[in-house]
């Protein structure tokens, strides 16, 4: 097959917002579907009994492992709430150049906000000791 | 008449009429995954503590379990979906493509029966 160009050649554009509200949005999803792998796994530890469980608790207890829940907690805050702006885009409200940059303006604002009350409470002293 | 040529006609070319499937579906599972996820999230995060027994005992409730399966279908669906598009846009070497596609496949769908079968055997099971 003769080498065409091949779209998205992401190369070609200038930086925008846009762009950035857009491939954060593709990339939290994708860190979200790696941590369907992990709500597997903590599932099917919980079923394995209680042993296993508290052998796979050991295991997500480690401070690497908070590192990952805050980055998913972040992941799925900015993917649901950049997901409730397309869903209203799809209704063809909000498309006009200037209610397109003030509601990107309240998804980075919203998911920074609800991101750091929910990594403060995830991380909150003598949280889950039991 | 059709303006369709009959070589393609015999090829079965032309429009599978399944154009928006995929869209449809994505939106479909994105207002389902709004409760769910986040009745998920906020039921995982105000649990007293995450040992086993009291997740087992949260599990057990008939609503936790029943949110958590539709969770869990809905949430595979739509990774499913969105990997698959993630896939299509950047994976450009067709043996690669395709290989990723199917991993993708069977991934969902494990993940997707393997959370099913445990949250089951947890809420319905006779080992504490």
């Amino acid at each position: 097959m003769p080498e065409r160009p091949l779209s998205p050649h992401l190369s070609v554009y200038k930086f925008k917002y846009t762009l950035a509200t857009s491939i954060l949005n593709r990339f939290a999803g994708l860190i979200l579907s790696l941590g369907l792998i992990l709500l597997v796994y903590w599932l099917v530890a919980l079923a394995a009994g209680a042993r296993a469980y508290e052998q796979a608790r050991a295991i997500l207890s480690l401070g690497v492992c908070k590192l990952v829940y805050a980055i998913l907690l972040a992941a799925f805050v900015y993917h649901l709430t950049a997901g409730v702006r397309h869903l209203i885009w799809d209704t063809g409200r909000g498309l006009e150049r200037a209610s397109a940059r003030r509601s990107a303006w309240i998804v980075a604002g919203v998911s920074l906000i609800v991101t750091a009350v929910l990594i403060y409470w995830l991380l909150r002293p003598g949280a889950y000791a039991r | 008449m059709s303006l369709r040529d009959p070589l393609g006609q015999v090829l079965g070319r032309g429009s599978a009429k399944q154009g928006v499937h995929h869209w449809w579906l994505q939106r479909m599972t994105s207002v389902a995954l709004v409760p769910l996820s986040i009745g998920f999230v906020v039921a995982l995060l105000a649990l007293p503590g995450l040992d086993y027994a009291t997740l087992v005992a949260w599990m057990r409730h008939g609503g936790t379990a029943l949110g958590l399966v539709l969770f869990v279908l809905v949430a595979a669906r739509h990774s499913h979906l969105g990997v698959r598009v993630v896939i299509e846009d950047y994976v450009h070497a067709d043996g690669l493509k395709t290989l990723a596609l199917v991993i993708s496949n069977f991934a969902h769908v494990l993940a997707a029966a393997a959370a099913v079968f445990a949250v089951l055997q947890v809420a319905l099971g006779g080992r504490v």
